[in-house]
């Protein structure tokens, strides 16, 4: 029987036997990322969530591209692969595809996934794969020493281009939206709380799951971030979302976002009671991604102000994992069980007797 | 005097003449010739549907019981300029009652739809052939289109052949006026007029393309009886007609077959059920990830009519998807395969490389295509071998299984999986458009025939370290094949990581240690040629100085070039390489016992290239590159050429 779509499709994958700890997730390897690099902080909640998901370790599947975070895998005492540049995506699709017993997750980062691997990134989304993609965006290429890549701000000085980058960013979560993402999410590498809340969502969808995690490179883009984790100017910055709540943010408080009604987009007001009313409560399961698109064009993409972090879009869509399983037993159903020796004779054939 | 020709040597042998066998319609009785081979080409606009027109007539004769071989060829253009050179489409068939190797150098009769048609195919008909010629489409435009200024049929350029001008198209809506349909849509029948007329012509059964028109167009019954009458209707033009007095009977080639069931198959689908046959004998499921290209695709059309196998295919967004899908199901423990052409090869290169690093099996089907780049989608080539072999970055060694005939497209896919699975390694199965499209008689194995390719996954820690720990080494290898353990993801006990990164060997884990990737590197290597392949068998029943070597596709050309050669009293020996990478073990012997080795190739030497390399051997290389396949006669010359050098 086809599954309902509202089941939740970690059931397929088995229960660990026993209470898991951090400790069984930290393989026998030395993490190699620089000292102070943000992606520690990304493994240790990682780390720190898996037990709470109690799959079995087996079970857990990370794949990666080619980048600093890539080496992600390495440090996971669960299966890994560590791909090749931009692939991940495509790999771990044919492993979610044809293993619905595992609970795959990819690690991925802005020029792993949205420079040389776009096609596959976009691919996977609007197919809605049941995979878990973090993306740890630095806005930096970190392992080739620092040269701009396709999220950094447009002007970025760096080794290869000394008189300023030319390409206008991407923006991942307006990106993934575009694609048809099932499920979108931004998180900071530094907020553990806020990072675990947001796997733990992403965990339990059913389909694609991006998250974008802001990752500083302390060691040639530090600070990228800094305006989202300084607790002062985090509070004008920073925008959280939250399901079913007003879209309101400031040191008091005192901002929100509403919806202009003349033109539809949205905009940052000081809320007094008369507006008050109009300020937007956030819907993840919108059955449209338009709003979750102009909240994620909130933000200025060279100050980082107005920054929404949260789940802009978590919706419901028919799982190709699924969908691909379904037609396996309805073509059964249909035909019964392949019989080897009747497809190799067909209908049409002559004998020869000696 | 005939001019069909009868026996191989070229002479025409004149049958007995025998009364017309029942036939639906009983005329007056005509002259009956008995033939031991036929060559037909039907050849029409890429819209006059000549490639169903001589699928048709391959299935009526396959059931006839003839031994055939087949060569579509046709534009890459879906429908090209209707009327152009270009856009011809052709179908070529061989068939015989004796056992037959090629689709034929030369038709015997050429079935000409219009002046395009005529115009691009009376170069390989030989004087004396019979011509059927569509006179309906020989207006002046239609003629001058193709540049005859005044028209063939009348003005003496096919005074040296038999020419049948037939309006076809008239005959066909005269035949279908009851039927209230379209003059375009009565016109489109006109393909099964002319293949009621061969029918006629060489004694087919019919029911069995009556059958098929009816399902194709079940939905649609007028156009299937349309079909059916415009067939009937050129069967009894043929029996009716004085221009055609002579009909031919071929018989079946019983003694070219083994006792068996047999069946019609072309190279692709052999190649799609041998996928399907290798997961049901390794007892893994089929997971295959492809993007469309031509010739490739119908692998990926055939593949995913196969669900209730448990089979997956996955249309990826890019050739490079297809194969890391395709790795990533290997990785979960699926008999993984990608199907592509060159150009897909060329980019799938880096995954192939990390397909090798990883030590997963991995099929990588390359139906090979004219190249460079986009070159020639629809012809023939085996120029891939050396990017097969090398085109990848690092000491990337990976197998290389060449089919020889369509047929063999089947066994070849099964010995491809058994050296991935066995090996752990990815495998290059390299077919060809040749190959892929045509087709030939199959007998039809029996299941329990099928070897057996059952693998095991890694069920527990196979080290024990010097503490007496129990601990899983992703890259402990078998000692005999080299292998490394395939743990899948789901074990317990048994998680690990592998990756692109040289690996300290046993452990897996990330190392940059000279030693140990001097180690590794050769390692690999020492994994691939240890493969295990039968040794080459050398036909020399009369102990001859040449000897002739070939791979792939090029085996029906070459065995029929070498029986001319032979039937002359020429010697000449031969050898047919399935393995190119690793050669078979005795090559260098074989290769050393005669004075002189040819090897014909379709391409520029690339397996000569190999073989001087690797033995020292001063082998000469006989090549063409038009993406056609070769014509016997013509290597026939070129060996003897070589053997009288």
């Amino acid at each position: 029987m086809p599954e309902s779509r509202s089941d939740s499709l970690l059931h397929l994958v088995p229960k660990a036997e026993a209470e898991q700890s951090m400790k069984d997730f930290k393989s026998d390897q030395e993490v190699r990322w620089c000292p102070g690099c943000g992606d520690y902080a990304v493994l240790a909640a990682v780390q720190g969530f898996m037990p709470e998901l109690g799959l079995a370790k087996e079970n857990i599947v990370f794949v990666s591209g080619i980048g600093c975070s890539s080496r992600f895998p390495y440090y996971m005492n669960t299966y890994g692969m560590h791909s090749i540049h931009g692939r991940a995506p495509a790999i771990a699709t044919g492993l979610a595809t044809s293993r619905r017993d595992l609970s795959v997750w990819v690690v991925t980062g802005d020029g792993d996934a949205l420079s040389i691997g776009g096609n596959h990134l976009i691919h996977a989304l609007r197919r809605n794969v049941n995979l878990k993609i973090l993306l740890f965006n630095n806005r930096i290429y970190g392992l080739t020493k620092g040269q701009y890549s396709p999220t950094s701000e447009v002007g970025k000085i760096t080794k290869s281009t000394p008189m300023g980058s030319l390409d206008a960013p991407f923006n991942p979560v307006s990106l993934a939206l575009g694609a048809e993402a099932s499920f979108v999410a931004r998180t900071v590498d530094s907020d553990r709380k806020h990072l675990t809340e947001v796997l733990r969502q992403a965990s339990e969808h059913n389909g694609t799951a991006l998250v974008e995690i802001y990752q500083n490179c302390n060691i040639f883009n530090d600070g990228a971030f800094e305006v989202l984790k300084d607790k002062d100017q985090a509070k004008e910055a920073v925008i959280r979302l939250t399901h079913g709540q007003p879209i309101r943010f400031g040191a008091e408080n005192e901002k929100g976002v509403v919806r202009d009604p003349a033109t539809g987009d949205l905009q940052v007001v000081t809320v007094t009671p008369e507006n008050e009313s109009r300020i937007l409560v956030h819907d993840a399961h919108a059955a449209t991604p338009t709003t979750a698109f102009a909240l994620s064009r909130l933000a200025d993409p060279d100050t980082l102000h107005q920054t929404p972090i949260g789940v802009f879009r978590s919706v419901d869509r028919p799982v190709y994992d699924t969908l691909m399983a379904d037609q396996l037993e309805t073509a059964v159903e249909r035909h019964g069980k392949g019989d080897l020796g009747q497809l190799l004779a067909g209908n049409d054939t002559w004998t020869v007797v000696g | 005097m005939t001019s069909q020709v009868s026996s191989e040597a070229g002479e025409a042998l004149v049958g007995e003449q025998r009364s017309a066998p029942a036939t639906p319609h009983h005329g007056t009785e005509k002259e009956v010739r008995r033939l031991d081979r036929v060559i037909i080409r039907f050849a029409g606009d890429s819209g006059d549907g000549m490639q169903l027109t001589g699928d048709r007539f391959t299935s009526e004769t396959a059931s006839f019981g003839n031994d055939l071989s087949t060569l579509p060829n046709f534009p890459a253009e879906i429908r090209a300029p209707a009327g152009t050179l270009p856009g011809v489409s052709s179908f070529q068939l061989h068939f015989a009652d004796h056992d037959i190797l090629t689709p034929g150098d030369a038709p015997n009769v050429l079935v000409a739809m219009n002046p395009a048609a005529l115009k691009a195919n009376i170069g390989d008909v030989p004087r004396g052939g019979e011509i059927i010629v569509n006179t309906d489409e020989f207006a002046k435009r239609a003629m001058a289109k193709v540049g005859y200024a005044t028209s063939p049929l009348e003005d003496g350029s096919l005074d040296g052949y038999r020419v049948h001008p037939v309006p076809l198209t008239t005959l066909t809506l005269e035949a279908l006026k009851e039927f209230g349909l379209s003059r375009k849509e009565a016109e489109r029948s006109k393909n099964m007029f002319a293949l009621g007329l061969l029918s006629w012509m060489y004694h087919r059964p019919t029911e069995g393309t009556e059958t098929f028109l009816r399902q194709k167009f079940a939905k649609k019954p007028e156009i299937a009886e349309a079909n059916v009458a415009a067939f009937r209707a050129g069967w009894n033009f043929g029996e009716t007609t004085e221009d055609f007095a002579v009909s031919y009977e071929v018989a079946p080639a019983t003694r070219a077959f083994p006792t068996g069931t047999y069946r019609n198959i072309s190279g692709n689908l052999a190649l799609s059920y041998g996928l399907v046959a290798a997961a049901r004998q390794a007892d893994l499921p089929l997971y295959l990830g492809s993007y469309p290209i031509t010739p490739a695709s119908d692998i990926l059309h055939e593949l995913s009519k196969h669900k209730n196998f448990g089979v997956r295919t996955f249309q990826a967004e890019d050739e490079i998807a297809g194969i890391g899908a395709a790795l990533g199901a290997a990785f979960g423990g699926s008999l993984a395969v990608t199907t592509t052409s060159g150009p897909g090869v060329a980019l799938k290169s880096e995954t192939i490389g990390l397909a090798v690093s990883l030590e997963l099996p991995l099929l990588i089907v390359d139906i090979q295509r004219g190249g460079p780049s986009t070159g020639l989608p629809t012809k023939t080539e085996q120029a891939d071998l050396l990017q097969a072999m090398y085109g990848r970055n690092g000491e990337a060694p990976v197998p290389v299984v060449a089919p020889r005939t369509p047929a063999d497209c089947f066994d070849a896919a099964l010995d491809a999986a058994r050296i991935a699975l066995t090996y752990r390694t990815p495998v290059f199965l390299l077919s060809d458009g040749y190959l892929a499209n045509g087709s030939e008689p199959w007998r039809v194995p029996d299941v329990e025939e099928l070897p057996d390719l059952r693998t095991l996954f890694a069920t527990g820690p196979n080290h024990t370290l010097a503490d007496g720990t129990e601990v899983f080494w992703p890259y402990k290898r078998d000692p005999e094949t080299l292998a490394r353990p395939w743990a899948v993801p789901g074990t317990p006990g048994l998680e690990h990581r592998i990756g692109g990164i040289e690996k300290q060997d046993g452990t897996g884990n990330i190392s940059y240690d000279p030693a140990n990737h001097e180690f590794m590197v050769r390692t690999r290597q020492a994994k691939i040629d240890g493969i295990e392949v039968p040794d080459i068998e050398v036909d020399d029943p009369d102990g001859a100085g040449t000897l002739v070597l070939g791979w792939g596709s090029t085996y029906g050309p070459i065995t029929a070039a070498v029986r001319r050669i032979r039937r002359e009293g020429g010697p000449i020996a031969q050898a047919h390489l399935r393995h190119l990478n690793p050669f078979p073990k005795n090559l260098g012997e074989v290769l050393k016992r005669y004075e002189k080795v040819v090897i014909p190739e379709m391409n520029l030497g690339q397996l000569a290239t190999l073989v001087r390399a690797k033995y020292l051997v001063d082998a000469r290389s006989h090549t063409q590159v038009n993406g056609m396949p070769f014509k016997a006669e013509q290597l026939a010359a070129a060996l003897k050429e070589v053997i009288d050098a």
